[in-house]
């Protein structure tokens, strides 16, 4: 490796992905010549995720099943991630390509921290997002679609915002809440049932938290709390002091909770 | 047809040697030190916006001192190099020493062939997993690298800096007594003023990002303990 050197006139500016580009190792390479259609193999599917708006800013949450076809292909795979301090994404969707978009998504937000000095502001950050999934739509169209969700605290305004993406790259804020994913549906209609402006802290915990239960009680990809493991679905807070995953433990007792409700109502 | 002058490669080199060093020599100096919980840097800087000290890297730190442009063209492609490696294979891959070779490979190649060499000093520092593992790497304009760990000082008046800083160094400062040891080495005998120092470290109890930048506040409250501490 030598030291990038590149002149004033072709200087990549603050674009990691370009500077990539240049050295030889485009992460959006379109892969070698496939033939059309479906892939002929199983691949595998992040599911359900959620987020929500709150008083102090978002909750994210996400299952943790990965599924290949009808069998599971991982019990624990992480779909909601820090985007940098202030900002999260949660992928559903083909893994492989979303845990890279993830990855890049994140050195890119880094790099141009440290090459421009100061952060990009928050909407700055959701496009960067949707240009990824745009330069995805290709590997998309073949079957590998990812569909992220981001948010993140304003800094600059003070709130928390959210945004969901189409494959194509099309860009949505959403005002309170959003879901995606294959239990997304069943995630979304919970929230929208139980969400009002303001909610506190544990009351937004507790409402995504019942949004992945019925999730995963519709869905059988979506993968519900799996005790007997030890494995919970994931849950972060994002808030004027940052990115902040919640205790596995206050995830759990938050699950028995749900589970304590549920069993009440029996006959 | 003209012939052009004959000049020996000796004196050619010596000429722009001198050049370089007299250049670097006329802008403001700059100390690195280890302290205890990692590594300082504190620069002589009225500018709050263009920064000679910046972060590279999950632990690794850039200064550099001379002409703007050049050190701060050298410091993007130190971002861009440790981003791409990290990238390629992963974060704890990315270190200092490789870095500071490739600066070093870089401003050697362009003193011996550009017509004018960099006019700068720059500053690879890495925060170590314990004290005592701090690396400094300090790279002349003529491409020729010094690595020390206990501290350095890049530009103009660099012997007496490190003689004011050498005597009672200790690597095991507190933050308070390492911005105050090196705010007073690099102002001598006029008394420092936080608005005019850029300060930063690399802190191992800083998480993954180690750099962190100290604000007017943070360095006002550490030269002031000075004068509690000379009255005791």
């Amino acid at each position: 490796m030598s030291l990038p050197a590149f002149g004033p006139a072709d200087d990549p500016g603050p674009d990691f992905a370009e500077v990539l580009r240049r050295t030889g190792l485009d992460p959006f390479r379109p892969p070698n010549a496939s033939p059309p259609g479906p892939p002929p193999f199983e691949i595998r599917h992040g599911t359900t995720i959620a987020a929500l708006r709150y008083a102090d800013g978002v909750v994210m949450a996400g299952d943790r099943r990965a599924t290949a076809g009808s069998s599971i292909a991982h019990r624990a795979m992480e779909k909601v991630h820090p985007a940098d301090r202030h900002s999260g994404v949660a992928i559903a969707g083909a893994a492989g390509p979303a845990m890279e978009m993830v990855r890049l998504f994140q050195l890119q937000l880094e790099h141009y921290e440290k090459v421009e000095g100061q952060p990009l502001s928050l909407e700055g950050k959701a496009n960067q997002l949707s240009q990824m999934v745009r330069a995805n739509l290709g590997m998309a169209m073949q079957g590998f679609v990812v569909v992220p969700l981001f948010a993140g605290f304003d800094v600059r305004r003070g709130v928390g915002r959210i945004y969901s993406y189409d494959p194509t790259g099309g860009r949505y804020e959403e005002t309170d809440f959003a879901a995606d994913g294959s239990g997304g549906r069943d995630a979304r209609t919970t929230v929208k049932l139980g969400w009002r402006p303001d909610l506190s802290r544990a009351e937004a915990v507790e409402l995504a938290v019942q949004a992945l239960w019925n999730a995963a009680d519709e869905d059988s990809a979506t993968g519900g709390p799996d005790a007997v493991r030890g494995i919970y679905p994931s849950v972060a807070t994002i808030t004027a002091a940052g990115f902040e995953y919640l205790a596995n433990a206050e995830v759990a007792e938050r699950f028995a909770a749900v589970v304590n409700s549920e069993e009440a109502q029996q006959p | 047809m003209s012939m052009p002058f004959y000049v020996a490669p000796e004196q050619f080199m010596k000429d722009k040697a001198d050049f370089a060093r007299k250049n670097i020599a006329r802008g403001r100096p700059l100390v690195a030190s280890v302290y205890a919980d990692g590594v300082l840097i504190c620069a002589e800087n009225q500018s709050k916006s263009l920064h000679k000290v910046s972060e590279i890297y999950d632990r690794i730190a850039f200064a550099g001192v001379g002409r703007y442009n050049e050190f701060d063209s050298l410091r993007r492609a130190g971002v861009q190099h440790a981003d791409i490696k990290g990238y390629q294979f992963s974060r704890e891959d990315v270190d200092a020493r490789s870095l500071a070779n490739l600066y070093a490979q870089y401003m050697g190649n362009v003193f011996t062939h550009e017509l004018k060499p960099l006019e700068v000093e720059i500053l690879v520092a890495e925060v170590g997993a314990a004290p005592g593992e701090d690396q400094l790497f300090h790279i002349l304009y003529d491409g020729s690298i010094v690595d020390e760990d206990r501290f350095t000082v890049l530009g103009g008046e660099a012997d007496a800096i490190s003689g004011r800083l050498q005597e009672g160094f200790r690597p095991d400062w507190t933050l308070e007594e390492v911005v105050r040891r090196a705010a007073r080495a690099l102002s001598g005998d006029r008394e420092p003023v936080a608005g005019d120092l850029e300060v930063a470290v690399l802190a191992r109890s800083n998480g993954r990002r180690a750099f962190r930048r100290l604000d007017d506040a943070e360095v006002a409250a550490a030269l002031e303990g000075s004068e509690e501490g000379a009255r005791r």
